[in-house]
């Protein structure tokens, strides 16, 4: 008897259920995450038991390196048609004699991470691409005879007076750097702060412990 | 890759056309997607990052102005030493005495140090806050969850037996014990707690507990 033959079958494997799947997760992440955008210094947050979320607007950001330079960060307010930032670094030009082009002031406007330029740099900066922005930030001066900090934070508050202060510092910065910012924004009233902090779950047993 | 395509023999001597269904090829896609996918992942932050509310006192501008009175024995004083130490003295050093300093005792920021001190402070408040939440979960007391925050806050307000806190920080401190002493202070639930200039007689009982070289007083301080 002959043997029966089967027909090689192609193994064919049916890829639309993946697609699918990886269609869901995509859409998830699109919807769940922001874009993380990138930072002149990396910062090892301290961690804390706080549950209040970031505010996605009306703050300005002190970023405070290891090494005790500042960047500083201010948002456009509720409404990308405010263009806070805009007028800020106009009010900041009118400071210091610095008259900025209509493409600075969108590129100001439109910049995402912190900026720790000083003022007389800011126009050769903004102008900059990409690779040589990175050497030219040396941190903000807080100096008493040359505090542009200072100023930072007087013309964000003037411009948009709902404005918070925000304090994002590595957990290994020694503390007098942190302390010469906060005196900058006692000086300028602003005594209400907010700490950037990772959660970190606590739970306490008040009877345990007393045992 | 996934799929081999054999070419099927013509078997038998008429040509039949066979009816296919139109079968599209999802390999490629599926590969278009796990590269958007490692690409996203790669690129955002899931969890947001919190932020923790602290208050400072205002500055007194005015040098003649009197500090505010506290009274000294539910005074508790923090310095926040190096090498994530923290000193700690109670009460308040008088200021015609600064030849006898009081002793300072040492501790750390586990929960055996700080927090086990702080909550012996400040039990009472601690059982009452954390009684009330217990019968807000238990549906004892039906309040909506937006008034249960400033139920506890006028709890902390009325409290008259907890410490008050004052939170300096020596030179050599870090931004990290900053942020954990201020966490400590939530999670104790102590309801007055501030943070102030470190006085030059404190730096220097830092420095003699610590075994450092002592600054000398200066005009400046």
């Amino acid at each position: 008897m002959p043997k029966i033959k089967l027909p090689t079958k192609s193994p064919r494997i049916d890829m639309t259920p993946m697609v699918d799947t990886f269609a869901v997760i995509l859409i998830f992440l699109l919807l769940t995450s922001q874009m993380r955008s990138p930072e002149p210094t990396s910062v090892d947050m301290p961690f804390s038991i706080s549950e209040t979320p970031t505010p996605d607007f009306n703050s300005m950001t002190f970023l405070i390196s290891n090494e005790g330079q500042v960047f500083f960060n201010v948002d456009n307010g509720p409404d990308t048609l405010l263009k806070f930032r805009r007028e800020i670094l106009q009010e900041m030009g009118n400071q210091y004699n610095i008259e900025f082009t209509e493409s600075e002031l969108r590129m100001f406007e439109k910049y995402p991470s912190p900026i720790g330029v000083p003022m007389q740099q800011m126009k050769e900066f903004l102008n900059a691409d990409m690779s040589a922005r990175k050497s030219m930030e040396v941190g903000i001066p807080i100096d008493s005879t040359d505090n542009q900090l200072g100023m930072w934070i007087l013309y964000s508050r003037q411009v948009n007076p709902a404005v918070k202060a925000t304090i994002k510092g590595d957990s290994n910065t020694e503390f007098p750097h942190i302390k010469k910012v906060l005196d900058i924004l006692q000086e300028k009233n602003v005594n209400r702060f907010n700490l950037i902090t990772n959660l970190e779950a606590v739970k306490i047993n008040l009877d345990e412990i007393q045992q | 890759m996934a799929e081999i395509i054999q070419q099927e023999k013509g078997g038998g001597g008429k040509k039949k056309a066979k009816k296919l269904l139109p079968h599209m090829d999802m390999t490629p896609m599926v590969d278009l997607m796990m590269l958007l996918i490692t690409f996203f992942m790669l690129t955002t932050s899931l969890s947001k990052s919190k932020i923790m509310e602290i208050m400072l006192p205002e500055k007194i501008r005015d040098p003649n102005a009197a500090p505010p009175k506290i009274s000294a024995s539910r005074t508790l004083n923090i310095l926040l030493g190096p090498d994530d130490k923290i000193y700690w003295y109670p009460g308040g050093v008088d200021a015609e005495d600064y030849e006898n300093l009081p002793p300072v005792i040492e501790t750390d920021y586990s929960a055996e140090g700080i927090r086990a001190l702080l909550l012996d402070r400040n039990t009472t408040l601690f059982r009452t806050i954390n009684d009330f939440e217990q019968q807000v979960l238990e549906g004892k007391i039906r309040i909506s969850q937006d008034s249960v925050a400033a139920s506890i806050s006028k709890l902390k307000s009325d409290d008259d037996t907890g410490p008050i806190v004052l939170i300096k920080a020596y030179d050599k401190a870090d931004y990290g014990n900053f942020v954990d002493i201020l966490d400590e202070m939530n999670i104790c639930g102590i309801a007055r707690y501030t943070f102030m200039d470190i006085a030059w007689y404190e730096r220097q009982m830092v420095e003699r507990a610590a075994g450092l070289p002592i600054t000398p007083a200066t005009a400046a301080n």
